[in-house]
């Protein structure tokens, strides 16, 4: 008999959905493969339309810093609260971490908030020209996935809140958090590209 | 309940054992049972019946286009008609069936040849085919109210734009292909996850069938590009529709953006039509020669590396576009690379045939006529991935004969190989050889004639994609002869759904093993139960059946003894690189959740392909909901707390 049974004969493995063994979190990164991969040619059409644009870019104004700067600081440290949240999910530290995840849930719309805002304050619309169809087609995008990311937050506070989580079992809640820090880690690029990058490249 | 842990049940397979499992793993014989089927087995038919469907509509679609350019000046397919047809004919080949006739074979034979009970998600696999089947169907759709996709498989603009194409026709075809992706990227996750996790004890990196290699290859390249063909469908929709500028020269958008989004796609996407093929080949034609496969290491790393440098030649599709010359250095360079990793696996294959002792029958024969028409393929390949010679023969029919050689002798002449190897296996009955030669050999005839004088066709200058010609242009009589030779191949198809539909009815029976194979397949019953292996095998080489045979005492491959594994679904987690058992995975059973979701997936398409929102809306709650009751946390497969046992006491 090969090495390899002989090993597993003798231990006990672990049953069910266990930390970084689940299926769910191999397939978290396909999903972050995947969904990375879209961003990436976003931002591509984003670059290689602007290397051939002959009209000012962006048109009209600089990018400002007054709704995005305080948007992105709130989604960026609610990775930091959910890190914490998950931490204390994993010691069955229930009361704690359903308000830590409350407490992202909300950074999560807060942001959600500030960023329609911020479309509502851009002077041009959506078919204006290239510029234009790229920023609220790709910040779209990533509201999209922010959405999709606050639903989530909610089924997993619902899930704490209920219990169903302890030392042993709380796979589903380190998938959801990875999620959320995908989508966080996204937003660093297309801020970079729609905030800085103007500045750098000008 | 799920238990935390405990040491899996070691066993030899019995009637006890074999019935529970089958109590557990059978699906009820209702309607409702057959819908909410998540056996791999049950989806890996599916889809062969259904690509291979489109196989058929695509066929007769192609028929119809070489009866127009038989004569010239014919006037069987209006202009707009032929459009038409001819994008749908390279739709339903490129989309609908070449990829899902490779995700049909994967599914049913992964988790055979990998010695497990089912794909890493079951119900995710259910969800890839219903998707794909409501995809196909909504582009057909499109066909029947005649406002089919009219501007080919590649769409270019600007001739997709609003502007020029005002019809629902692209709107059609650009919603229908990223609902078709949604499909293959689940399905894609699934095969990477199903190898990573769902492997037999023992069966290390080292010891894959090459059909794994091929599939995982392909599924990796998919999870990266198809968010690009999406994405420039989803920007050619919104171009379409809202007004947007991606594509629009005069709002500094570019039409050239549409063909890098598109062949970024477009040529790994051909990698992903011919590696689980030629994978296929590499695992069955060994067998047909009596030996291992020659130079298993260096197939599967050409495989992998074909898809690599793949990713790296987009740019040969675009060399007229008037892009640098550096760039058309890179990517022709690139384009020519690729045909030493392709070479290897020639070579091997042809080795493995020499050095055997090759059993001449109707499988062996189509796996053979591949790799000659691999050559013949390739050739024409490496031929345009030069630049100067593709500035002459781009845009036509030497591209065109090109193209059908690689995905006709690539994907349809394995697949069909495939399908005369291990139909037996799915079935439990054999083809018949008789008809098959009859069918090889019309099949082989139709397509040489049809195809290899079209290389002359575009060499004379015919231009592709035009829906006749003058009768002083010269190109009457090689036109006509495609034609017949479109025939041939056609009748030759038709024998083989003649000699499917035989052998479902009066094939020889099979046994579990007819060609005396040596991977773990072939040690279950043709067909395999519901729970494919009664106790999971132990993997100790590349062939566990043939260990005694090849005289290997090193290696004791165990397929009659290891884990019992019987507390409803469940099979053994193994790690990714060399399959030790590191976990027991609970497996969720039959339910009814992917359908719905598709159906909502659906419904959520229409709305958008007419703009009514309330009902993208609706379907939008639908998905919610649908998802909400897919994800909630399940305490028998492990993933919450027992009820009851107030899991978080802080």
């Amino acid at each position: 008999m090969s090495d390899a049974t002989q090993k597993g004969d003798r231990v006990a493995l672990p049953v069910g959905a266990y930390e970084t063994r689940a299926n769910g979190w191999y397939g978290l990164w396909g999903l972050i493969a995947t969904e990375g991969a879209l961003f990436v040619f976003l931002l591509f059409s984003y670059y290689y339309l602007l290397f051939h644009a002959r009209e000012p870019w962006p048109p009209m104004e600089m990018p400002k810093f007054n709704l995005s700067g305080p948007g992105s600081a709130i989604l960026w440290s609610s990775s930091g609260v959910i890190w914490v949240a998950e931490r204390l999910v994993k010691k069955s530290r229930r009361v704690l971490a359903s308000l830590l995840t409350a407490l992202t849930l909300v950074m999560g719309i807060v942001f959600l908030g500030i960023q329609v805002e911020e479309w509502a304050a851009k002077p041009f619309d959506f078919g204006g020209s290239a510029y234009a169809s790229l920023f609220f087609t790709i910040t779209g995008f990533h509201m999209a996935h922010v959405l999709v990311g606050v639903v989530i937050l909610l089924a997993m506070l619902v899930w704490t809140v209920m219990g169903y989580f302890n030392e042993n079992r709380n796979t589903v809640y380190s998938i959801g958090a990875a999620y959320w820090h995908f989508v966080d880690i996204v937003w660093v690029f297309v801020f970079a590209t729609f905030y800085v990058s103007p500045y750098v490249l000008r | 309940m799920a238990e935390q842990s405990r040491v899996a049940t070691i066993t030899t397979p019995n009637k006890e054992l074999a019935d529970k499992l089958f109590e557990i793993w059978e699906r009820p014989h209702t309607l409702y049972g057959w819908l909410a089927s998540v056996d791999h087995k049950d989806i890996g038919r599916r889809y062969l019946v259904t690509a291979f469907a489109f196989l058929v509509l695509g066929g007769l679609e192609a028929l119809a286009l070489r009866i127009q350019l038989a004569l010239p000046n014919s006037g069987v397919l209006p202009p707009e008609a032929y459009n038409q047809t001819f994008s749908m004919h390279g739709v339903s080949m490129i989309f609908l069936y070449a990829q899902p006739i490779v995700s049909g074979f994967a599914n049913f034979l992964w988790p055979l040849v990998l010695g497990s009970r089912d794909m890493a998600f079951p119900r995710m696999n259910a969800l890839s085919y219903w998707i794909f089947l409501f995809s196909g169907i909504f582009i057909y759709v499109s066909f029947i109210i005649g406002q089919a996709p009219n501007d080919g498989w590649f769409n270019y603009v600007p001739y997709a734009n609003k502007e020029f194409n005002p019809g629902l026709n692209m709107d059609f075809m650009s919603l229908g292909i990223i609902f078709l992706g949604i499909s293959t990227t689940i399905g894609s996750i699934n095969f990477v996850v199903t190898w990573m996790r769902h492997r037999a004890p023992g069966m290390s990196i080292n010891r894959l069938p090459i059909i794994v290699w091929g599939t995982l290859t392909a599924s990796v390249a998919n999870i990266f590009v198809i968010p690009c063909v999406s994405l420039a469908f989803f920007l050619l929709w919104l171009d379409r529709n809202f007004g947007t500028s991606f594509y629009n020269v005069a709002a500094d958008g570019q039409p050239l953006l549409w063909q890098h989004l598109f062949w970024i796609f477009g040529h790994p996407w051909v990698y992903v039509l011919v590696l689980p093929p030629i994978g296929l080949t590499a695992d069955a034609l060994p067998v047909l020669c009596r030996r291992p496969l020659v130079g298993y290491t260096p197939v599967a790393l050409a495989t992998v590396s074909t898809m690599a440098i793949g990713f790296g030649v987009w740019v040969h599709h675009m060399f007229a576009t008037g892009l640098p010359g550096l760039s058309l250095s890179f990517f022709s360079g690139a384009s020519i690379l690729i045909a030493i990793p392709s070479a290897v696996t020639v070579f091997a294959l042809i080795a493995t045939i020499f050095s055997g002792k090759p059993i001449i029958n109707t499988p062996f024969l189509f796996f053979a006529a591949f790799i000659i028409l691999f050559v013949i393929g390739g050739v024409s390949g490496f031929m345009t991935g030069s630049v100067p010679v593709d500035w002459q023969l781009t845009d036509t029919y030497f591209v065109v004969a090109h193209l059908h050689y690689v995905l006709i002798g690539m994907n349809v002449f394995p697949i069909v190989g495939a399908l005369y190897f291990w139909l037996p296996k799915i079935t439990g009955r054999m083809l018949s050889e008789r008809l098959g030669m009859w069918n090889f050999w019309l099949m082989f005839i139709g397509i040489n004639v049809a195809f290899l004088p079209m290389h002359l066709t575009g060499l004379w200058g015919m231009p592709r994609r035009i829906y006749t010609y003058g009768p002083d242009m010269g190109w009457t009589t090689l036109n006509l002869i495609t034609t017949v030779g479109a025939f041939i191949f056609a009748v030759g198809v038709l024998l083989l759904l003649v000699n499917v539909a035989y052998s479902l009815k009066a094939g020889a029976k099979a046994g579990p093993n007819p060609w005396k194979a040596g991977t773990l397949e072939w040690a279950t019953p043709s067909p395999p139960p519901p729970y494919n292996f009664v106790v999971i095998p132990t993997v100790a080489s590349r062939h566990p059946l043939w260990e005694s045979h090849l005289g290997d005492s090193k290696h004791r491959s165990y397929v009659y003894r290891g884990y019992e594994l019987s507390d409803h679904h469940e099979n053994v987690g193994t790690t990714t690189v060399d399959a030790i058992p590191d976990i027991i995975l609970k497996m969720p059973g039959d339910t009814i959740l992917p359908l719905l979701l598709a159906i909502a997936l659906a419904v959520t398409f229409v709305g958008m392909l007419f703009h009514i929102w309330w009902m993208v809306a609706a379907a939008g709650f639908g998905l919610l909901a649908t998802l909400t009751a897919w994800l909630w946390p399940r305490a028998h497969l492990g993933e919450r707390t027992e009820p009851g046992t107030a899991g978080a006491s802080s």
